[in-house]
Parts: C-alpha cells; sequence; structure tokens
C-alpha cells in the first residue's frame, strides 16, 4: 500500500463505521436498560442486562407482528410474480394489436408513488370488507409491484431463441406448455431475483400498513417498532431491543440474497 | 425490442392446413390464449393501480370527508386552496430540497464510494456488502434508531445542537438519514456502470500521461452518463415521494418544518378527514410526478437505449 493510499483507505473505512455505528448502537443498547443509557450513550452495556430481549421474545406481539409480516409478503411475492411472469411472456413472445399500448400502461405504474393513489385505495378497501386483513395489504402491494417485476421479465423471456420454442411446437409443446415446462424453468434465476426484491419491498412497507391494518392484532413489524417506540417512549433500551429484533429478519435475508437483489436493480439500469 | 415469435409455434402446429375456417380459429385461440395469461395481471393492476388514479382525480372535486355521499362538488376550489397554504408550498419547497440535496450531494458522494469500491482496494468486497446493507432495512427502522441517537441525551446529541427540534435545521437531520439508507442502492448502479467501462481505456490514458482526474472528467464521467442520467431520474423520483422516514423521525414537525406532499396528503386525509383537499393534494403530486417523468423522457433519456427504467424499485 503506497502512503498516497492512505486516506483513501481512511475515507472507506470512516464510511463504513457511519453504516455499522447506528446498528451496533441498537444492538448494543438493547442489552443496556435506560439508565446506563442516559448516563452514557457510547458505552458498552454493564452490566448485560437481558431482560429487554428476553421479555420481547417471551410476549406474544413479536411473534405475532413477524407472522403478519411473513404472511402478507408471502401474499404479495406470491401473487405478483405468477401474474407478472404470464404478462410478459405475452408482452415477450406473441404479437397483437395493442401490445406496446399495455406495455405502456404497465410501466407508467412505475412513475408514480403509492401515496397518489392512497386515499382511493383505502375508499376500495374498506368497500371490498379487506379494511384490517392481509389480503387488504397485499393485494394492492401485489398490484404495485407489476410494473418493476413486468420490466425486468420481459426482456429476459423474450431473449430465449426461437428455435427453443419451434422444437417444442414440433414436440407438441403449445403456447402454455412452452412457459409451463421451458420458460419458467430456464427462468429461475431471475424469477429468483423478483422475488427478493418484491419479498424485500412488502417487507419494508409502511404507508400501506398503516393505513389499512386498523386493528393492532394484523400489524406487520414496521407498525410494531413504530408503536413500540411511542408506547415506551422513555425506555430507550426497549425500543432499541425490539428494534434489533425486527432488523434481524432482514439482515438474514440480505446475507443470503445480496447478490440476487444487486443483479434485479441492476439490469437493465446498465445494460438499458 | 426484438420481434416477437408467439406465432411460430401456432405456425408450425398449423402445417399445410390451409382452409380459412380453420385459420380463423387458430386466430382466436391465439388470443384467448393472450387474454388468458395478460388477464390476472390487467385486472389486478387496473383495478388497484389505474382505476384508483381515476377516482383520487374525481374526489378531488368535491368537499368530502370519505364517508358520507360525495356530493359537495366545489370545483377547483381545492387546488386553489392548496396552493396558496403556506403549509403546502413550504412542503413542496422540502421535496425540492431534499431533491436539489440529493443530485448535488448524495450523487456524488455515491458515484465517489462506488469508485473507491470498484478502485484495487482490499476489503472492497466487504465495503460494498456493508455500504448497501441500509437498504434493506425499512425506513422505519432507520428512523427509529436514528430518532435515539439524534435525542439531546443520544450518541449525536451531546453536541449541543437540536438536530431534530431545530426548525432551521430538522429537515437537513432528515435528508443525512436517508442518504445513510440510501447512497449504497445509488453506489451499487454507479458500480454496475463502472464494472461496463473497460479498463485499459483508463490505463492507456494514463500512460498517455493524463492526469487522474482528467481520466475521470473526460473517460469516466461520459462513458457512465446513461449511469448517472437514470440514477438522477430514480432519486429525484424518490425525493418526491418521501413520506416512512420523515414520518416517523417528525411527523413533518417542529411547526411544518419538515413537512413534505405526501405526509400532508396522509394528514389531510387521515388525520383530518378531509378526503377531497387530501385528493387534491395527491393530484399535485402525480402531476409533478408525470410531467418531470414525461420531460425527463423525451429529453434526457431520449438518448440512451430504450427500457431503462427497470431500477424504479425504490
Amino acid at each position: 500500500m503506497t502512503l498516497r493510499r492512505v486516506p483513501l483507505y481512511a475515507f472507506a473505512w470512516l464510511v463504513a463505521l457511519a453504516i455499522l455505528v447506528p446498528l451496533i448502537y441498537a444492538v448494543l443498547g438493547g442489552f443496556r436498560d435506560t439508565g446506563q443509557i442516559a448516563q452514557d450513550p457510547i458505552g458498552l452495556p454493564s452490566p448485560w442486562v437481558w431482560s429487554n430481549y428476553g421479555d420481547i421474545l417471551k410476549s406474544g406481539a413479536f411473534w405475532h407482528q413477524l407472522w403478519n409480516s411473513v404472511l402478507i409478503a408471502a401474499l404479495s411475492t406470491g401473487l405478483t410474480v405468477p401474474f407478472a411472469a404470464a404478462a410478459a411472456y405475452v408482452f415477450a413472445r406473441f404479437k397483437f394489436p395493442g401490445r406496446e399500448w399495455f406495455y405502456t400502461l404497465f410501466t407508467l405504474g412505475l412513475l408514480f408513488p403509492i401515496a397518489v393513489a392512497i386515499l382511493p385505495i383505502f375508499i376500495m378497501i374498506r368497500t371490498l370488507g379487506l379494511l384490517g386483513t392481509p389480503f387488504g395489504v397485499a393485494l394492492p402491494e401485489a398490484a404495485f409491484g407489476l410494473p418493476l417485476t413486468i420490466v425486468i421479465l420481459r426482456p429476459f423471456f423474450a431473449s430465449f431463441p426461437n428455435e427453443l420454442q419451434d422444437a417444442a411446437a414440433i414436440d407438441g409443446c403449445g403456447a402454455f406448455g412452452f412457459f409451463w415446462r421451458i420458460l419458467l424453468p430456464l427462468s429461475r434465476p431471475v424469477l429468483a431475483t423478483v422475488s427478493m426484491l418484491a419479498l424485500v419491498t412488502s417487507w419494508n412497507m409502511f404507508l400501506l400498513p398503516l393505513i389499512v391494518l386498523t386493528d393492532s392484532g394484523g400489524w406487520t413489524l414496521p407498525l410494531g417498532v413504530t408503536n413500540y417506540s411511542t408506547q415506551y417512549g422513555a425506555d430507550t433500551a426497549r425500543i432499541l431491543a425490539f428494534t434489533t429484533l425486527s432488523m434481524i429478519p432482514a439482515l438474514i435475508f440480505y446475507a443470503f440474497a445480496e447478490r440476487h437483489l444487486v443483479r434485479g436493480l441492476t439490469t437493465g439500469a446498465v445494460k438499458g | 425490442m426484438p420481434p416477437s415469435q408467439g406465432d411460430s409455434a401456432t405456425l408450425v402446429r398449423a402445417g399445410r392446413t390451409t382452409r380459412p375456417a380453420v385459420r380463423r380459429r387458430r386466430g382466436r385461440g391465439r388470443l384467448a390464449t393472450i387474454a388468458l395469461f395478460l388477464a390476472p395481471a390487467l385486472v389486478l393492476y387496473l383495478l388497484l393501480v389505474v382505476f384508483p388514479l381515476f377516482q383520487v382525480i374525481r374526489y378531488s372535486g368535491y368537499k368530502w370527508n370519505g364517508l358520507g355521499p360525495l356530493d359537495d362538488f366545489v370545483g377547483l376550489d381545492n387546488f386553489k386552496r392548496a396552493l396558496s397554504d403556506d403549509v403546502f408550498r413550504g412542503a413542496l419547497k422540502h421535496n425540492a430540497i431534499i431533491i436539489g440535496l440529493s443530485l448535488v450531494v448524495q450523487l456524488p458522494f455515491a458515484l465517489g464510494v462506488a469508485m473507491l469500491v470498484n478502485s484495487r482496494l482490499k476489503g472492497r468486497a466487504l465495503l460494498r456488502l456493508l455500504f448497501f446493507a441500509p437498504f434493506v432495512l425499512s425506513e422505519v427502522i432507520t428512523a427509529v434508531v436514528f430518532n435515539l441517537m439524534l435525542q439531546p441525551d443520544g450518541v449525536l446529541g451531546g453536541l449541543n445542537v437540536d438536530w431534530l427540534g431545530d426548525t432551521s435545521l430538522v429537515l437537513y437531520t432528515c435528508f443525512v438519514v436517508i442518504s445513510w439508507k440510501y447512497f449504497g442502492f445509488h453506489m451499487i448502479i454507479y458500480l454496475a456502470g463502472l464494472q461496463q467501462i473497460p479498463r485499459e481505456l483508463e490505463e492507456a490514458a494514463l500512460i498517455d500521461g493524463a492526469r487522474h482526474w482528467e481520466v475521470f472528467r473526460y473517460i469516466t464521467l461520459p462513458l457512465l452518463g446513461p449511469t448517472i442520467r437514470i440514477s438522477v431520474f430514480l432519486s429525484i423520483i424518490g425525493a418526491l415521494q418521501v413520506f416512512d422516514l420523515v414520518w416517523v423521525m417528525t411527523g413533518g414537525g417542529p411547526v411544518n418544518a419538515s413537512n413534505t406532499m405526501a405526509i400532508y396528503v396522509i394528514d389531510w386525509g387521515f388525520k383530518r378527514f378531509q378526503f377531497g383537499y387530501a385528493s387534491a393534494v395527491a393530484v399535485i403530486m402525480l402531476v409533478i410526478s408525470l410531467v418531470f417523468a414525461l420531460l425527463y423522457q423525451r429529453f434526457v433519456l431520449r438518448r440512451d437505449i430504450e427500457g431503462a427504467l427497470t431500477t424504479m424499485g425504490t
């Protein structure tokens, strides 16, 4: 390492520190008590307090919210990926009048946030009697997830050579057979990528559950975290413990899915 | 976009059949297949994305609390009221400030970090993993942790600065936290762009005696153009819709000093139950987003390859 590179290393690890400090603060803070934190916000736990994490893990609320988050993420991904795959298949491999028009209609969904439509969505979910239910959150999430998923899948599906489809057709494979037995199995990596993007999006969604999940029994983790931080406003250690616990699933997921997420977010952005 | 090849299968199977009746039947079958595949996505999308957009435009013409009959038509009054409301104009200004800061501070920072991580740095894989990690944490978690750190008795509160209570400071505090969460995302995009640039190009220039900043200015930056244009687009669309993080950190306060358009919509819609008025503000947001997106597409992205909108995930 030449001397000239020292500032670069210093800068890089300073940024890394800025990322790590809040995370470490949350994890360690959960092992302290609020008195310790008030006395010295930066110190190590002394003594280590296990009751914050213990109480939360023993209480039903955390597990309940975890389950709600998992359920809603699974529902919304389970709807958006198959629906988008079917639509992307048609957009990629069929020619029909109005195809580009329909495709553009879907891509327009990328251009505005859910906040714009949240008022009518609320009214509609209420009319459908889905307020407070997992489907009330999962359905709009799935609908808003379609554009990105279709835009990623279409060029991938279009890139398969015609000869593949011709050969399949000669062997008696119709449009559905080709989709189900050939296209989808060959697209496993990209399907995994779009699924993981959909899962992360749903997992972190806040505004929609905030409006739809009127009953605390149906809350997802982000709602639980905000509520916990108002409910135990003065008890910093407890809030940090709860927040840390709700971070863990996302970080474990990240450790496994990082490459998929990166690929999903960068295809297209660069290659066009 | 490569030509579509859907009908090759039909053609092959049709073989030598030439009778028009058969052909028409096959044609109809093909359309039925298309409809069948498209229908689920289309129905869901029309019902929960397209239809609500028309509804929000309709609501915006009424005075309505979201419950009773929709019969008190007020024309453009809601829009006039919003545009003359100082709080809304403040919110609009705050969105504009966040956009400006993102372009001037966050994106160049992300680019710098991307170049650093792209160079032959020891531990760069680990650094990249770290920098991108906040992307998977929800804005809510980010907001709650930073909120505690920024309290007067928190880790960062010892500097005798009231990060969240000072009305002239709070928006910038929020911006820094937003950047903490999102610069890694832009870094990832830039990194992918940088990896497309052949290393020989930069090395050749260096051998020819170009300085490092000249290589950056005349080789790296121009070749990174399309990537930067996409990242700018995503950043602006994202900044127009800032909600979760600021809502949890400050609720738009103190005294509306960190209010944003989305917060304003939720505030009037779900706290004060003025659905008609909130809808008008949502329509203003919609128009700003669409006009910006279309102009940007038309004048900036036009020269880049089609289909570049892929990364709109955030």
